[in-house]
């Protein structure tokens, strides 16, 4: 690459974003570029601040939920869950079996969701039109689901603590046995047309390689972690709710490049529709609340509770002071975290590898700045 | 130059004719592309507008014309506004020469190949304008993409027009088309039209080349400063050229208005049949957008100096032996096909492979984590246990 420069060259300072179309919402960064190549990249963060942790502090356990779906906006059951989870240890509620089946359940769905909304727009980043259509077909398919079920497409509030709102309708497993091989469908179509493709292939192996040591200093969680390589995730080595009951496999990488990132997704996919299909096997009557009050008051305390998110690992540290509204809430977001990853990524890549790059972390913005 | 008044007059209404012809020619493929592109991505496309949709583009021009006109206070304003112009005439221009039927031209050129190659190259420099003049960054770097991308691509889909110049003998279209009576060139030398066909994808910026506007990387690149009218202009252009590369590719590939069953047709039919020809390259052309994601601009450079320029030279040292030792026609076939073989064997050989064994064993050496019984089901596993146990104790008494 150290050709001899014949004539001087000045770096260019490009501002990628918050108004770019590949930033995923209102992501910026400025990049220095010498040609095509970027020498080096300033992520700026914070234009959709909105201070959820801060207003978590003047609301109610109960209606804190509501925040918690709008942090990833597009995996909310599991936003929801990680929040509940942790008022619950820290009141040592336990939860019935129905609830928490119905949760992982819908925390599943959500995660497919989720994955799909990524291959979708990924496959835009890189300029192919097609997938995203098909991944947004079957998104829609879940949820209309999780209207059926909660009254909401998105912000579903449906989780409490001790249990859920309400219990499913009469024809729930049915749907989601019907929706499961229609996701199933979907998912392998997309797979299909992109997975395997030359140009995508070109594109995304070898590019953003990060090893395993960095991708574990820089704190990357998730699929983006599993793809260099390491093996971690909250479900195997943190079992929460029913997920000691289930079986499943962790995909786990090897080349911590895009295409490893992005494949694990895909894979992750059909792993969550298997463990549906268990939960659904297993999903016995009973009750779906704990017994005890309404409005929620833990004992003064603070509590750590981490899960396993489609981007990563979220972490809720909570601090009570035994009063009706949590003294301070502290959300460690994987989309944040992951995105220190990003200048070790992208030091020496192309621009329209910035683009790649970016997109195979599956950043929320929602939850980057809370 | 003695040029009558009425040859003048007849000039100006050819021109006017051939304007709108054009016009409805971009208005027709922008409804097609919609149209297909929903169908193979599961959506109806437009439907709203007229039946089955027809007038969406028309509804989308008046939208375009009713626009601002916005152009950025840091440019430089008249090159800004000639460039779209730069542009979109040359696309217009090459018209001129091309060939609907035998009979059905504006103007026949005896250098009508040399013509269209001329003006086709002039757009480069409205596109690098438009960077260049919006004086934003992603423009120039849309505009600098461009440049290396155009001119890289002119050379193969040169090379390959010659190499139908050199067989046929003439730059002529008409002639070019009347050579492809018995055979079609595309069966002589597939070799030549496939390299047409992808630098052609490349030469008009379609997927998976489209990479000097990329929309998720320079945002539209030498278009992201443009708004309303003039941005129209670029959208014409870029579906006029688009055509072209069908048209041009349904005259010297696929016989024109020739057709296998018996006698020449009638003019109208005969129009009618090169534009079927013209349309089916550009519906293959929209099918490809739909498919292949984009590549990134070294790949594109890598891939047009290292594989489709030195093809495109084989083919055409291949059509001048043939020429020159008088072989039969069809061992240009074979060697187009035995040429063909290589880059496709190589790919296949260094990248699919390798991928799917990748992606095989990323799911068979998944971590698999057991689930374990419940505690209720252990707890009735292991008092199940106990009852087995001492079932056969109570038999033996």
């Amino acid at each position: 690459m150290t050709t001899e420069q014949q004539f001087e060259t000045v770096d260019m300072m490009l501002n990628m974003g918050p108004q770019h179309p590949a930033t995923h919402g209102v992501f910026r960064m400025v990049l220095t570029l010498d040609g095509e190549r970027v020498v080096d990249v300033r992520p700026h963060i914070g234009y959709l601040h909105r201070g959820s942790e801060r207003l978590c502090e003047t609301e109610s356990y109960g209606q804190v939920i509501t925040l918690f779906d709008r942090l990833d906006y597009v995996a909310n059951i599991n936003n929801e869950l990680a929040f509940v989870r942790s008022a619950e240890r820290l009141m040592d509620i336990e939860v019935p079996e129905r609830a928490m089946y119905i949760r992982v359940i819908l925390a599943e769905l959500n995660r497919i969701a989720s994955h799909l909304l990524f291959i979708g727009t990924y496959a835009i980043d890189l300029g192919a039109m097609t997938p995203i259509m098909y991944c947004f077909r079957e998104r829609e398919r879940i949820q209309n689901l999780f209207e059926h079920v909660t009254g909401a497409r998105m912000m579903h509030n449906y989780l409490r603590i001790g249990g859920v709102k309400e219990d499913v309708p009469s024809d729930f497993v049915a749907r989601v046995r019907h929706l499961l091989s229609e996701v199933r469908e979907g998912v392998e179509e997309s797979d299909k047309l992109l997975t395997f493709n030359e140009v995508f292939l070109s594109r995304t192996q070898g590019v953003g390689v990060i090893d395993a040591a960095t991708a574990i200093s820089c704190g990357l969680t998730g699929p983006s972690l599993r793809g260099s390589g390491v093996p971690y995730d909250v479900r195997k080595d943190d079992p929460y709710e029913i997920y000691p009951y289930l079986t499943f496999k962790i995909p786990t990488g090897e080349n911590g490049d895009c295409w490893d990132r992005y494949y694990l997704r895909v894979l992750e996919c059909y792993e969550s529709l298997s463990m549906i299909e268990q939960c659904l096997d297993q999903l016995e009557d009973g009750l779906i609340m704990a017994a005890g009050r309404r409005i929620a008051r833990p004992p003064a305390g603070e509590v750590y509770v981490h899960s396993e998110n489609p981007r990563g690992d979220i972490g809720v540290f909570l601090v009570s002071d035994g009063s009706d509204k949590p003294y301070r809430v502290k959300v460690r977001p994987p989309s944040f975290c992951n995105l220190v990853a990003l200048r070790p990524m992208m030091k020496g890549a192309y621009v329209a590898d910035a683009v790649a790059i970016l997109g195979s972390l599956d950043i929320v913005l929602g939850e980057v700045d809370r | 130059m003695n040029v009558t008044l009425g040859e003048v007059i007849n000039i100006a209404i050819a021109l006017f004719v051939l304007f709108n012809l054009v016009t409805l020619v971009a208005i027709t493929l922008v409804w097609l592309e919609r149209k297909l592109l929903g169908r193979l991505q599961g959506r109806p496309g437009p439907t709203r507008v007229g039946p089955f949709g027809l007038l969406q583009p028309i509804a989308d021009a008046l939208k375009l014309l009713a626009k601002e006109d916005i152009s950025p206070g840091s440019s430089q304003k008249v090159l800004f506004f000639v460039a779209p112009l730069l542009v979109f005439v040359p696309s217009f221009v090459i018209w001129l020469t091309f060939p609907v039927a035998e009979n059905l031209v504006v103007r026949n050129l005896g250098l009508g190949l040399f013509f269209f190659v001329a003006f086709s190259v002039l757009s480069i420099v409205g596109l690098v304008l438009a960077g260049w003049s919006s004086n934003s960054k992603y423009a120039i770097l849309g505009g600098f993409r461009a440049a290396a991308q155009l001119v890289s691509y002119e050379i193969p889909i040169i090379m390959s027009i010659l190499v139908v110049a050199m067989l046929a003998g003439t730059l002529d279209f008409v002639e070019v088309v009347e050579a492809q009576e018995a055979v079609p060139y595309i069966a002589m030398v597939p070799l030549a039209f496939v390299i047409f066909l992808i630098a052609g994808l490349a030469e008009v910026g379609r997927t998976p080349f489209d990479i000097y506007f990329a929309e998720s990387e320079v945002v539209g690149g030498p278009f992201v400063e443009y708004s309303g009218a003039h941005w129209a202009i670029f959208f014409l252009a870029e579906y006029v050229n688009t055509f072209v590369v069908g048209l041009l590719g349904a005259l010297l590939f696929l016989g024109g208005w020739m057709w296998p069953f018996g006698p020449d047709l009638p003019t109208p039919a005969a129009a009618g049949l090169v534009l079927v020809k013209a349309y089916f390259l550009t519906v293959i052309i929209f099918w490809v957008r739909a498919t292949y994601p984009r590549m990134r601009i070294d790949q594109l450079m890598s891939f047009g100096w290292k594989w489709l320029i030195p093809l495109s030279f084989a083919v055409f040292v291949a059509a001048a032996c043939q020429l020159f030792y008088k072989w039969n026609p069809w061992t240009l076939t074979i060697i187009s096909f035995v040429i063909m073989a290589v880059p496709v064997v190589i790919q296949i050989r260094r990248q699919r492979n390798p991928a799917l064994a990748l992606a095989a064993r990323y799911a068979a050496n998944a971590i698999v984590v057991q689930a374990r019984p419940k505690p209720a089901v252990a707890a009735a596993m292991e008092s199940e246990s106990a009852t087995t146990d001492a079932a056969p104790e109570g038999a033996g008494a």
